[in-house]
């Protein structure tokens, strides 16, 4: 009785300029227009945002299921990546 | 690779069910991953017995939300200030922003919003019964805002730290919303109760009436908690039902003295050698009949949901008509362009 299958909406908003867009939730909505006006409502009523994306859940391509598979593990065996892993003599200034 | 919608309702982390072995090493990782106290994500793989007491828990939860806007919208229309209505106005507002945040967190274990409010609406799904006592004057939006919405917030605080993370971020949200709830209940009794002899009788009625189902809220004593050891396990949940109500009226004690008005409970009297305060005897009797749907307002409660809901069908339908009119409108408008 109550399916009328609105499709779910991910909602990310802007705290303030100069910062990225956060995910903040979802929301189902029955199109775009009512998605950002839902939002509008239910992410931003004491003014968190000034700037709101709404995108379909159905259109988000994530990696694995799995956040723990090999996807990620070229990154952790490349320490030389990161400034600490250089030494470099005491009293050298602006390095 | 999968869609997120697709990989929010897997219930299991591979397309197929997972043999045993696996099964062991899932079951392995998400026991590290909550003694570690991370966060159990909606693709992670999770015990069906987790998921089934999330379920269960943040649907009841977000019924609780949306069902506690009737016992204060009850009085909108009768606020006796311009201030006063917007201020229940926003809050009655916020209740449902709470089932919505809630809903959709559900919504990440693989259950949809439709088949949670049908539950709702066929009584096979639970909310808190405190909602089901009635709100008979103006005193008790304050009564419910200071007590109803502090109980809340002593049970959320702590859900905040969830093992689920949809559930905590929730929360967290919900919490930063609840403190206006609580405040502007508590200024609302401070007002009447410093008002004229009625107006401080009417708070201290509503007081009277509202400090024993309050407490009820933390649910069961712990030795008659059927979910409770396992929730804490799972860190679902991380104090027990008698430990955060007795954190509670030790928060209510003192609030009560500069409210002027008096707890209902002559038993109530602090404890030198606990550093807590004692207290007298719940009514578990009371307790048991409201959930079991023999409170006062149960019937009316869950009549006025349906309603709501059948009357909104409308717009619902409208909205979605317009938005499939829309879609093919341009899809037409395209091939006749092309
Ligand atoms: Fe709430
Ligand atoms: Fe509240």
């Amino acid at each position: 009785m109550s399916t009328t299958d609105w499709p779910l909406w991910e909602v990310f908003v802007r705290s303030r300029r100069g910062l990225s867009h956060t995910h903040a939730g979802s929301l189902h909505a029955p199109d775009a227009e009512l998605a950002l006006r839902n939002a509008r409502d239910l992410y931003t009523r004491r003014g968190e945002g000034v700037s709101i994306w709404v995108v379909p859940a159905a259109a988000i391509t994530a990696s694995s299921p799995d956040e723990k598979d090999p996807f990620f593990e070229p990154a952790a065996d490349k320490p030389y990546r990161h400034p600490t892993f250089y030494e470099i003599p005491e009293g050298v200034k602006h390095l | 690779m999968a869609t997120a919608a697709a990989q929010r309702t897997a219930r299991t982390p591979a397309d197929g069910a997972p043999d045993t072995v696996d099964t062991a090493a899932y079951q392995h990782a998400f026991d590290a991953a909550v003694a570690a106290d991370e966060r159990i994500e909606p693709r992670d793989w999770m015990p069906d017995a987790y998921r089934a007491t999330l379920v269960r828990q943040i649907a009841q939860h977000a019924h609780s939300e949306i069902i506690g806007m009737q016992p204060e919208a009850n009085w909108i229309t009768r606020a006796p200030s311009l201030r006063r209505k917007a201020i229940l106005m926003a809050k009655v507002q916020d209740e449902a922003g709470h089932g919505l945040y809630l809903y959709s967190a559900a919504e990440t274990l693989g259950t949809s919003r439709d088949e949670l409010l049908d539950k709702l609406h066929a009584g096979r799904q639970k909310y808190s019964s405190i909602f089901n006592y009635p709100t008979l004057t103006w005193a008790d939006v304050g009564a419910i805002g200071w007590l109803v919405d502090g109980a809340a917030i002593t049970n959320q605080v702590p859900l905040c730290r969830c093992s689920y993370g949809p559930y905590a971020r929730a929360m967290v949200r919900i919490c930063k919303e609840e403190s206006f709830h609580q405040r502007q209940g508590y200024e609302l009794l401070l007002a009447l109760s410093k008002g004229t002899p009625e107006q401080h009788a009417m708070a201290q009625d509503a007081v009277d009436r509202w400090w024993w189902p309050s407490l009820m809220m933390f649910g069961p004593p712990d030795d008659e908690s059927q979910h409770s050891a396992q929730s804490m396990e799972w860190k679902i949940k991380r104090h027990s039902n008698d430990e955060l109500r007795q954190r509670f009226v030790d928060i209510c004690v003192p609030q009560a003295e500069s409210l002027g008005l008096t707890l209902p409970d002559p038993e109530l009297r602090w404890n030198e050698e606990r550093g807590q305060h004692d207290f007298g005897p719940i009514d578990w009797t009371e307790f048991w009949e409201v959930l079991k749907g023999n409170g006062p307002c149960n019937e009316q409660r869950i009549t006025q949901r349906r309603r709501a809901h059948d009357e909104g069908a409308w717009v619902r339908e409208a909205a979605a008509a317009y938005a499939a009119k829309h879609t093919g409108d341009t899809g037409e408008t395209g091939a006749t362009r092309a």
